[in-house]
């Protein structure tokens, strides 16, 4: 009972600030400096189409690089936390029964079409809406639909592991060339293009891409340790 | 109509939030605290996206013939801060899970009222 | 911008009522599906806001990869939410949730 009076307390008195705070920001009104400088800027400097992909990849280009890693950290964790030794005769944890045809055959034939939108929309991040973070996890959802529906696929984890390593290393080594050519980490140093091409703003176009297959090994590498290295309890009894 | 916005989409996002607090804080099992805790970021990232809106405005992507009118476009920083959010929530959301799963093979119990010990 | 006024209403009562019954259904598998639906109600509100970037990211993840990562769970532990009237579980017998 005064749990639930504390509850309800708490609740108020949040709900009181949010609503007293954020109802005099202006709604729809004018951008701030910030974002009026980067509309101005990534067009003209840079020759980016997406004033998004612009600010994630250039201007706000280290945080990208240590969101990426933070990912990296959060896979590492979830595999240790999920990590137990194998018991011996010990099947993996899949289905019983193999799905049904219908899914089998669906599954097969919108695989490689969700790999290609996939991969469309982390190359063409810098043209349209989209970018590596959202191509990865078009891909990884690709791999999930044949973990569901095939019990045989299997994902190899070193190659997971490989794909991954070398994309982080081409992010962070263009950082280091950036700094070497021009003055600071990640400077953009190849030539910008033309604007509404597919080889335009300079390095953008390849770290997108970086990130794009290294979140796909990420969530790929999540979704298949959490499904596969446990098994439900009721197995272990029998 | 510039009211009527303000109130759906500020009020969606604080509802939102104060609903998965109220998960969060009131629920015992805990995989509802998890649905709890998504849910206020679903609430935050809409608050965030609607503060950089602006009426009658277009994406921020540019094509050589509406260079004119950057004037009329959203404001494209806090969508960016909210794509980098969504990845990371996402994350985070599964080492969450991984450790209900653990808690629940320990302890035979979802419920957290009936997790005594503090190691495990 | 007036013909905004219905889509932004049918999103707000379908993206409130989904969060309202994610929190209070006993069942787990069906409060795990409700929050699928309120990132689909987030997801298209984006679009109407100019997001189409975000949108896409919610639509991709929010949707697909944390519902997918809730059931496993829920295939992992029990489905049953614990009432508070009877202190005993009542979650059916483990393992047998499909």
């Amino acid at each position: 009972m005064i749990k639930q009076f504390f509850v309800i307390l708490i609740l108020s008195i949040v709900g009181y600030f949010l609503v007293d705070a954020f109802f005099k920001v202006p709604f729809g009104e004018k951008r701030n400096n910030v974002g009026n400088y980067y509309i101005e800027k990534s067009p003209v400097d840079l020759k980016v189409s997406n004033a998004v992909t612009a600010i994630v990849v250039n201007y706000r280009g280290f945080d990208t690089l240590g969101e990426v890693t933070v990912l990296f950290l959060a896979a590492t964790g979830l595999g240790s936390i999920m990590y137990r030794r194998k018991q011996k005769g010990e099947k993996e944890a899949r289905a019983k029964n193999p799905s049904s045809r219908i899914i089998q055959i669906g599954s097969q034939i919108l695989f490689p079409m969700i790999i290609l939108l996939g991969g469309y929309v982390f190359i063409h991040g810098h043209l349209s809406p989209g970018g590596g973070f959202q191509g990865g996890a078009i891909i990884a959802t690709a791999s999930l639909l044949m973990l569901i529906s095939y019990r045989k696929f299997k994902i190899n984890h070193n190659t997971i592991t490989w794909i991954e390593s070398i994309a982080g290393v081409v992010f962070a080594s263009l950082g280091f060339v950036g700094l070497v050519l021009g003055r600071t980490f990640l400077e953009n140093f190849l030539p910008s293009g033309e604007l509404n091409d597919l080889l335009s703003g300079g390095i953008i176009g390849i770290i997108y891409i970086a990130v794009g297959f290294k979140v796909a090994s990420e969530l790929t590498g999540v979704i298949d340790t959490v499904l596969l290295n446990n098994r439900p309890e009721a197995q272990k009894e029998n | 109509m510039n009211e009527f916005l303000t109130i759906s989409f500020y009020g969606t996002a604080i509802v939102l939030m104060l609903i998965g607090l109220y998960a969060a804080l009131a629920k015992k099992n805990l995989l509802k605290i998890v649905i709890g805790l998504s849910i206020i970021d679903s609430g935050l990232h809409l608050l965030f996206v609607a503060i950089g809106f602006i009426s009658n405005g277009t994406a921020p992507i540019f094509s050589p013939e509406v260079l004119e009118s950057a004037q009329q476009m959203v404001d494209p920083v806090p969508q960016a801060l909210v794509l980098t959010a969504i990845v990371i929530g996402f994350a985070t959301t599964a080492v969450a899970l991984a450790l209900v799963i653990r808690l629940y093979k320990h302890h035979n119990t979802a419920a957290i009222d009936e997790i005594k010990n503090l190691k495990w | 911008m007036i013909w905004l006024v219905i889509p932004v209403i049918v999103l707000v009562i379908m993206t409130i009522g989904a969060a309202v019954y994610a929190v209070v259904s006993k069942n787990l598998l069906y409060a795990v599906v409700s929050t699928g639906v309120v990132s689909l109600g987030l997801s298209l509100m984006f679009f109407i806001l100019q997001a189409p970037d975000v949108a896409l990211t919610e639509a991709a993840i929010g949707v697909a990869l944390t519902t997918i990562i809730f059931i496993i769970t829920i295939r992992n532990t029990t489905i049953k939410e614990c009432c508070d009237e009877n202190k005993s579980k009542i979650g059916i017998k483990k393992g047998e949730t499909k």
